[in-house]
């Protein structure tokens, strides 16, 4: 017994710390829990940029590779998560996190063990406003848009159909009221009457209570911010079959094609948006991805594949794997000024930073960190037509 | 007038058409816990999981009728597959008396020990459920799905609101009739069944008179396992089948069989009426409601809301607490638990 143990150990500490040469990378996101269908797909784009980096060969002068090391966020157990976290940054000594997913546990990894390790961390989807304004120290990053944005999108969509008043409802997490708050305060700026803002819990068998109370509060168009496997689709069956509201606005929880499926002609005409441009970029990173992940233009795919891109480029363009480098020069390869660099071209990005030249990292959202180093965010507007998602423009 | 009619017929598509589908729901639930309550007097809180295992049950044979193409046309198969998921879930029911609680009835055990023995069937039930199904939702409503849509209802009467009525609320409430119907007349003129209620009055005079004990458990076993699938079925077609909310529904259900007085099945219908309509008037938004009934014109600007909805089965609680305090033997005078 003490041997096996002896030798696990051994073989652990081998497996981590052989080469002095290896540079890890923390990969935390949510491979078990509420996300856990669109998580390994995310995981593969961000390592297929890391694969990309090593086999380029040229980081900091060859000769060093890149490690994608895995841990589970759950995306709902702060305490889980920051253990997971803990476990990279100590004992896996990683040098930057390309992480976490949903917005209640990335706040909490943030702020407990990021923040006081000094170590960088790139949010590929967690979209909580709140984010926008924690103690960061400049090490929190996210190549998701922040929510507020998504608000703003939302009222601009309901402002330029003329629609004045609407009842809410939100999934009662971080993301839900973070994303109904922000609606409401654009839409109220731009004129707009929100009715009533209530929570929904998810999981419920029966959302009849939920969508009288909104139909007494009455209002043109019914906004859910939900998730489209869960309370979101109830609360729209439910106010489709008693006839309270006939079109919806919906955040980007809940576009799926299941919900079309399950609720079927009755969702003709409703709208909402969805995170994305669909440019050049993604549409490159998902060819690159087909054969590799099970959805190659899945949600988050090409956040994190651009998130995990930024480390490594930050890696480069300081000279050093050192936490405090990375943290330093993330700002400097995501903007201008310098040369674009799109999806499959990290080998191109790694030369110039080498020759000292500077580079505005494009990747295949086009990533354009603003403000306290998130994605300036695009948004596709779409409508339901004929039992199919339509993207009528990007916002 | 118009503006009274409106009011009238809202009222009816938010709180009287689901409540009266809710209510069924509960009171044939509460049915199943007032019954084994009274014949081996112990709550079984494994009730509500009983209820997610008969509607699995009915689900699965639901699937192989849809795949052999046998539809009830616009009524939804379902309603065919529904005896399986009853013999399965007797048998299932049945099995478990002999593994678990006849053991206890033989050593005599307190009411409590046979309480944790049903909890521990709980568990096990609920991980046999999630094991077969899975623990997501699933869809099995098939055939018509409204009786009147509420668009149809306001075009055809001229009014403001529309009144919506599925298929499902009318399923619900007319086999709940059927079922209770068929329930009283076997416990009041059946031979078992007055045995069954001399049983539950004094297990000792009962046993004088030469009632055999193992027929009447065998037989309340059977009624639950029956009433437990065809609430479930009935609670999974009008809203969705979850495992999960089957145990969430163990609350309204308890508090429904306490409300009317634990034992008595005309308290345990009359309970799972009061709790569903408390439920869904407490937490009703009645300003539209009172905008048709005030004074002309005038519309409150509040939701005129008592408590929010997340409150829901906040509401349950509130008034088995009440009931628990005032007067514990519950409105027709049952037990005290």
């Amino acid at each position: 017994m003490k041997k096996i143990l002896l030798a696990t150990v051994a073989s652990t500490v081998l497996a981590t710390g052989a080469y002095a040469q290896d540079i890890n990378i923390g990969v935390i996101l949510g491979f078990t829990g509420p996300i856990e269908s669109l998580t390994p797909d995310m995981a593969l784009g961000a390592e297929l940029a890391i694969d990309e980096i090593n086999a380029a060969g040229t980081l900091l002068g060859g000769g060093r590779t890149l490690v994608s090391i895995r841990a589970d966020s759950t995306c709902v157990d702060s305490s889980a998560a920051q253990a997971a976290a803990e476990a990279l940054v100590s004992s896996n000594n990683v040098a930057a996190i390309m992480g976490a997913d949903c917005s209640g546990v990335t706040g909490a990894i943030a702020n407990n063990v990021a923040v006081p390790n000094g170590v960088v961390m790139i949010s590929p989807s967690a979209t909580s406003p709140a984010l926008s304004t924690i103690e960061d120290n400049n090490l929190f990053f996210r190549t998701a848009p922040s929510d507020a944005r998504q608000g703003q999108v939302l009222s601009d969509v309901l402002m330029d159909l003329d629609v004045k008043s609407v009842a809410v409802t939100y999934t009662n997490n971080d993301y839900g009221k973070g994303l109904a708050d922000a609606f409401q305060s654009s839409y109220e700026a731009a004129g707009g009457t929100v009715t009533i803002s209530a929570a929904h819990e998810d999981g419920k068998g029966d959302y009849s209570a939920e969508v009288g109370a909104l139909a007494a509060a009455g209002g043109e168009m019914l906004a859910v911010f939900g998730y489209a496997d869960q309370g979101g689709a109830g609360i729209i069956q439910g106010s489709l079959d008693t006839g309270a509201f006939d079109t919806f606005i919906m955040g980007d929880g809940m576009k799926s094609q299941a919900l079309i499926d399950n609720i079927g002609a009755d969702l003709n005409g409703s709208i909402g948006t969805q995170p994305g441009s669909a440019g050049e970029g993604a549409k490159k990173l998902a060819e690159m991805l087909t054969g590799i992940a099970g959805t190659p233009d899945g949600p988050f795919t090409a956040e994190s594949y651009d998130a995990a891109a930024l480390i490594a480029l930050a890696i480069q363009a300081g000279g050093s794997a050192d936490r405090a480098s990375i943290a330093a020069q993330v700002l400097n390869v995501a903007n201008a000024p310098g040369e674009q660099i799109g999806v499959g071209e990290l080998a191109k990005g790694l030369e110039i930073l080498a020759n000292g030249g500077e580079i505005d990292y494009q990747g295949a959202s086009d990533v354009e960190l603003i403000g306290p180093g998130e994605a300036a965010g695009s948004y596709q507007e779409y409508v339901v037509e004929d039992g199919m998602f339509k993207v009528l423009r990007i916002r | 007038m118009v503006d009274l009619l409106n009011a009238i017929v809202l009222m009816g598509n938010y709180v009287i058409v689901p409540g009266l589908a809710y209510g069924s729901q509960l009171a044939l639930g509460a049915l199943g816990v007032t019954l084994i309550y009274s014949i081996l007097r112990f709550s079984n809180f494994a009730h509500g999981d009983t209820m997610a295992f008969g509607a699995m049950l009915t689900i699965l044979a639901t699937w192989w009728f849809q795949s052999m193409g046998i539809s009830a046309g616009p009524l939804p198969t379902a309603l065919l597959a529904l005896p399986i998921g009853i013999i399965g879930t007797v048998l299932f029911a049945l099995a478990t008396d002999r593994m678990v609680y006849r053991y206890y009835r033989k050593v005599k055990a307190a009411n409590i020990v046979m309480m944790m023995a049903s909890v521990g069937v709980m568990f096990v039930m609920n991980g046999v459920v999630r094991v077969v199904i899975g623990p997501g939702e699933q869809r099995f409503a098939d055939g018509e799905r409204f009786i009147i849509k509420a668009r149809e209802f306001k075009e055809m009467t001229g009014l403001s609101e529309g009144l919506a009525i599925r298929t499902t609320q009318a399923i619900t409430l007319v086999v709940t009739i059927i079922v209770v119907a068929l329930l009283f007349w076997f416990l009041q003129r059946s031979r078992t069944g007055k045995a069954m209620r001399a049983y539950a009055d004094n297990e000792d005079l009962a046993l004088l008179s030469g009632i055999n004990p193992d027929k009447v458990v065998m037989v309340a076993w059977i009624i639950t396992a029956t009433l437990a699938t065809i609430a479930g079925t009935l609670y999974g077609l009008d809203k969705s089948f979850k495992p999960f909310t089957y145990f969430q529904l163990l609350l309204p259900i308890f508090a429904a069989a306490i409300v009317g007085g634990i034992g008595s099945p005309l308290g345990a219908v009359a309970g799972g009426f009061i709790i569903a309509f408390s439920e869904m008037g407490f937490t009703y938004a009645y300003k539209r409601f009172i905008g048709y009934i005030g004074p002309d014109g005038w519309v409150p600007d509040g939701l005129l809301q008592l408590i929010s909805t997340d409150y829901k089965f906040a509401v349950s609680f509130m008034i088995l607490v009440l009931v628990l305090l005032v007067r514990p033997t519950g409105i027709f005078k049952g037990k005290v638990l």
